[in-house]
């Protein structure tokens, strides 16, 4: 599946989009999946409640399961207008 | 309704008046144009960010909401990303209603929606680097007034 992230969350992994084989059930299991990659998904998955999930550019939650889910986007809290 | 993202500028005078010409059963038309603010003197840049397909797709639902809620005759809605100057507009909202309360309701609610549930991220650059802005609560917690 695709995997995007913005602002913070983009530089502190430092790539803006990546295509992640996972077998991953939730958004959660995805976080546990990435974390445990390297420091710097770790670092930036270490505090859920300062992030944000959309799944196929819906806003979703980190319980949210995957199946089917083509997009998955990490990015902190919006701040538009 | 229309809803564009973009990083060009545009002339809120204008937009206003095209949006509000040759309409004739309308008795209201309200406007809110957001402007980069420089709160400290030392804003050299604000950089928006935004996700491309999402951005949109989230603006029309907030926008269709509120045709819906309060039975808009039109609604605009011009966001802007990229680099912008202190004082260059980021964005802007229009409704049209038979009466002033729906059209200015309206555009309250767009701005609150479009505060935290439009997928854009700002950062602002000074002298001293760059920061992203930082979410506030009492923006989330405008959501529950409607």
């Amino acid at each position: 599946m695709n995997v995007v992230y913005f602002a913070w969350v983009r530089e502190r992994i430092g790539l803006p989009e990546e295509t992640v084989d996972t077998d991953a059930a939730t958004v959660k299991d995805l976080i546990a999946e990435l974390s445990a990659r390297e420091d710097r998904y770790a670092a930036a998955f270490a505090d859920t409640t300062a992030l944000r999930v959309a799944l196929d550019q819906e806003l979703s939650d980190f319980d949210a399961p995957l199946d089917g889910v083509r997009e998955v986007a990490f990015f902190p809290p919006m701040t538009g207008g | 309704m229309a809803v564009r993202v973009q990083s060009d500028p545009f002339d809120a005078g204008a937009e206003l008046n095209s949006f509000a010409r040759d309409r004739t059963g309308v008795g209201a038309v309200v406007s809110f144009t957001g402007v980069v603010r420089d709160t400290k003197g030392d804003l050299q840049e604000m950089l928006i960010e935004h996700y491309p397909g999402m951005t949109e797709s989230a603006i029309a639902k907030i926008a269709d909401e509120a045709v819906q809620r309060w039975a808009l005759a039109d609604v605009l809605v011009i966001h802007r990303y990229g680099p912008l100057k202190p004082g260059e507009p980021i964005m802007m909202v229009a409704t049209a209603a038979a009466h002033r309360a729906a059209a200015f309701e309206a555009a309250d609610f767009l701005m609150d929606y479009l505060k935290s549930r439009a997928p854009f991220w700002k950062k602002e650059v000074t002298a001293q680097g760059a920061a992203w802005v930082a979410a506030k609560d009492a923006d989330e917690d405008a959501l529950k007034r409607w």
